[in-house]
């Protein structure tokens, strides 16, 4: 006789299946959210084999920083040409040029993106934008629901958010208020990388390890491109190094990483989850990269 | 800080595979106790030992115990994000947490607060597979364990695990915990608990939760985890009634799959095969499957929970909301429902004769609440006859006229069909949740 019990990642599969499906029956204008992180591209494989063999029925929008790695943008074309999905770019730089926002004195773009992304989604009349949002990244999250009450200014209320029982989710909304769905929400990030390497996931190859000209610049290592050359003084070195985030890539460090394939990864992020007291300080970088990551990851 | 290197346990060394690290099932499980019974420290605990935390959140917790002069590193100090809450007064909600171990991965509802104890514990006990309740062997069963056992039952947690916390504090006395299960067990013999057991332990010494102990020889049952890890679940979900609640019609406009018509959804109960017999509510017409299809290719039977799209070998009129069933084992197909709610609404009381909305699997539909029948007092399991609107955290048995008819089964029998929310059509909160107790009528 057969088990009839579905593994962890089965279970948490359906589970997102189940949710898009609900949110594309419900609603009338979803959207996903992809920034061309691992997460957001879960999602859209996700949403690719929940409507199968129908293409995905709803966009998905790029909030386009203009401080792009390539080879994300290549990976994105990629997804879109494979998939048929219709992609919407909201243009950070072109909102800076209009006045809608201004760059910070930092540099980074990662603030910025949020009334970017507001406009665009009002223009486009989107009533539910996914988000690829985990409970596990941080210990104020853990209480975020998955269907994520907004009012009609896009803010988020603590205190007016709507009990999740059982999986009857309510995404009842008036006119002009919305909801941002996070079908992740009970993956951890060591379920996300199981899941891409049992799926065989295309990424950009910046998640996996291979020898870049880096410089170090307090204790964070830059590979040395056109966002971030070399200043003057400093020395690169050759080191074996992947990316655990992918931000805005003036900004975005990558790790002392020997993990080449994805199976590496998954190997990686475990042995890192297991780190006991009196790891390494190496281990400690990664663990902040792993902090930081989470934060640039959501658009929210 | 002795107790922090010991970290023995289950989670095996870095080195492990993947397929290992992941190739386990899902548990989700609800914790309850009063304030201060040891929660936090318990689930503290379990991620530590498990190895579920990092390195700098460790770090930090070392350290802050160690300025306050602790001997023990509060291990509740973990889910701290909770307690600055409770300083700031803002309401206390249901909180997830995740660990795994090479066996399972766990998802714990952390279930805090005394105030909305009755919203957050249904809401984490509506898709608990165990519930564990606390109780503090200095204080023995109070009032508190009694309802939050009597609310894990009503919402059909088929596991209940009892942990007698603080065990170090009573010496690890076994008489201390043979009196408090003989009396909890007295308790629980009048309600609905499939399976109850009972462990003694030490959230804060690690006795029982991870490693056995040595302070209590003469317990011969598990640890904790080992418990968790080994439970039992899938003969829980229930594999006969066939209930496939149509979520959406996938109806490709494509070139290259222009006749294609599935029906996807979530497998609410039963195994479906390819081949059988099935009734599509409510139009009531008999068919066969012909495929169940998947991403992945046709898979050759479904099961609670899995996501699959189900085609079948007549054209039938069916959208979302219908049902999909076996001719001989249908639901009751009803407008009337009699249902025991939990109220979850702080702003507006629950009263006779209003309408709201209300969702039932896939469906849709209006509800007006046409009588009251009895408010539950969760503290005395008191009966109120005379209620005439039920309040925030109130439990109420009362009837409905549903604009449409449902598809239901009885909770007790199926936790999915069994179960409605209803939501206000002015605010579109969502106020109560439903758990249906036979229908009052059927036709
Ligand atoms: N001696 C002892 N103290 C404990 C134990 N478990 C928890 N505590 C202490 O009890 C207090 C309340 O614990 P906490 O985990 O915050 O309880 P919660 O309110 O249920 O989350 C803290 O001071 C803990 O250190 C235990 O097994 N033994
Ligand atoms: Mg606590």
């Amino acid at each position: 006789m057969k088990s009839h019990v579905l593994t962890q990642l089965r279970s948490l599969e359906a589970e997102s299946v189940h949710i898009m499906r609900e949110v594309v029956a419900e609603m009338e204008r979803p959207c996903l959210l992809f920034s061309g992180g691992k997460d957001s591209i879960v999602m859209l494989h996700l949403a690719v084999k929940a409507f199968a063999p129908a293409r995905v029925p709803f966009p998905i929008m790029h909030v386009d920083t203009g401080l792009n790695f390539q080879t994300v943008l290549d990976c994105r074309d990629r997804w879109v040409e494979r998939t048929g999905v219709q992609l919407v770019v909201a243009s950070v730089q072109e909102a800076i040029d209009r006045g809608l926002v201004q760059e910070e004195p930092n540099g980074s773009r990662n603030r910025i993106q949020t009334p970017v992304l507001l406009e665009a989604a009002e223009k486009h009349g989107f009533d539910a934008l996914f988000g690829g949002g985990r409970r596990d990244e941080e210990k104020a999250r853990a209480k975020e629901r998955v269907f994520s009450f907004r009012d009609d200014f896009g803010q988020w209320d603590p205190k007016n958010q709507r009990p999740e029982i059982w999986n009857l989710y309510n995404g009842r909304v008036h006119q002009g208020e919305s909801i941002r769905v996070f079908p992740l929400s009970n993956w951890t990030e060591l379920d996300i990388w199981a899941y891409i390497e049992a799926e065989n996931i295309d990424l950009p190859d910046l998640y996996l390890a291979k020898d870049r000209e880096v410089v170090e610049r307090s204790g964070m290592l830059y590979e040395v491109n056109e966002f971030t050359p070399l200043k003057d003084g400093e020395t690169a070195q050759v080191l074996s190094t992947r990316y655990r985030t992918v931000g805005d890539a003036n900004l975005t460090a990558c790790v002392e990483s020997k993990a080449a394939t994805l199976i590496d990864v998954v190997e990686e992020v475990a042995a890192v989850r297991l780190t006991e007291r009196g790891a390494t300080r190496g281990d400690d970088k990664v663990s902040e990269a792993a902090m930081e990551d989470r934060k640039k990851e959501g658009y929210f | 800080m002795t107790v922090l290197t010991e970290g023995a346990g289950e989670a095996g060394p870095a080195s492990e595979t993947h397929a290992e690290i992941v190739s386990g099932d899902l548990l989700r499980f609800a914790t309850a106790g009063s304030v201060d019974d040891g929660k936090s420290t318990l689930i503290g605990r379990l991620l530590f030992d498990s190895k579920s935390i990092f390195a700098d959140q460790l770090e930090s917790v070392e350290q802050v115990s160690k300025d306050r002069g602790n001997d023990y590193a509060d291990l509740s100090l973990l889910t701290d994000g909770l307690r600055a809450e409770r300083e700031q007064g803002i309401t206390i909600d249901v909180a997830y947490r995740y660990f795994a171990t090479p066996k399972r991965k766990f998802i714990i509802a952390d279930t805090p607060g005394h105030t909305q104890y009755t919203r957050n514990m249904v809401t984490g006990a509506s898709t608990a597979d165990v519930a564990l309740i606390l109780i503090d062997a200095r204080k023995g069963v109070v009032e508190q364990s009694r309802r939050h056992t009597f609310l894990a039952t009503l919402l059909g947690v088929p596991h209940v695990v009892v942990c007698v916390n603080k065990m170090d504090l009573v010496d690890y006395d076994e008489q201390v915990f043979e009196k408090i299960r003989a009396e909890f067990t007295e308790f629980a013999s009048r309600l609905r608990v499939p399976d109850l057991t009972f462990i003694p332990v030490s959230a804060l010494a690690g006795d029982n939760v991870v490693t056995r102990s040595e302070n209590m020889e003469w317990f011969d049952g598990s640890p904790l985890l080992s418990h968790l890890e080994r439970l039992h679940v899938a003969s829980d979900r229930n594999l006969v009634d066939v209930r496939f609640p149509v979520q959406y019609v996938i109806r490709p406009q494509q070139n290259d799959a222009r006749d294609y018509r599935g029906y996807a959804g979530t497998v609410a109960s039963g195994v479906m095969k390819p081949g059988d017999r099935v009734l599509a509510l409510p139009a009531g017409l008999e068919t066969t499957i012909e495929s169940i299809d998947t991403a992945d290719g046709p898979v050759d039977e479904a099961y609670p929970p899995m996501s699959v799209t189900v085609r079948l070998a007549d054209e039938i009129d069916i959208s979302r909301g219908d049902m999909i069933c076996r001719p001989n084992n249908a639901p009751t197909v009803t407008q009337d429902i009699d249902a025991q709610i939990c109220w979850m609404d702080e702003s507006a009381s629950l009263v006779q004769g209003k309408k709201y909305a209300i969702k039932h699997t896939t469906r849709w539909a209006r509800a007006l609440v046409k009588n009251i029948n009895y408010r539950v007092d969760v503290n005395t399991l008191h009966r109120d006859e005379d209620a005439t609107e039920i309040k925030l955290n109130e439990m109420a048995r009362i009837r409905l006229r549903v604009t449409q008819p449902l598809f239901v089964d009885a909770y007790q029998t199926n936790r999915q069909t069994g179960a409605f929310i209803l939501v206000d059509e002015a605010t579109n909160k969502t106020v109560a949740a439903g758990m249906i107790g036979g229908a009052a009528h059927q036709y």
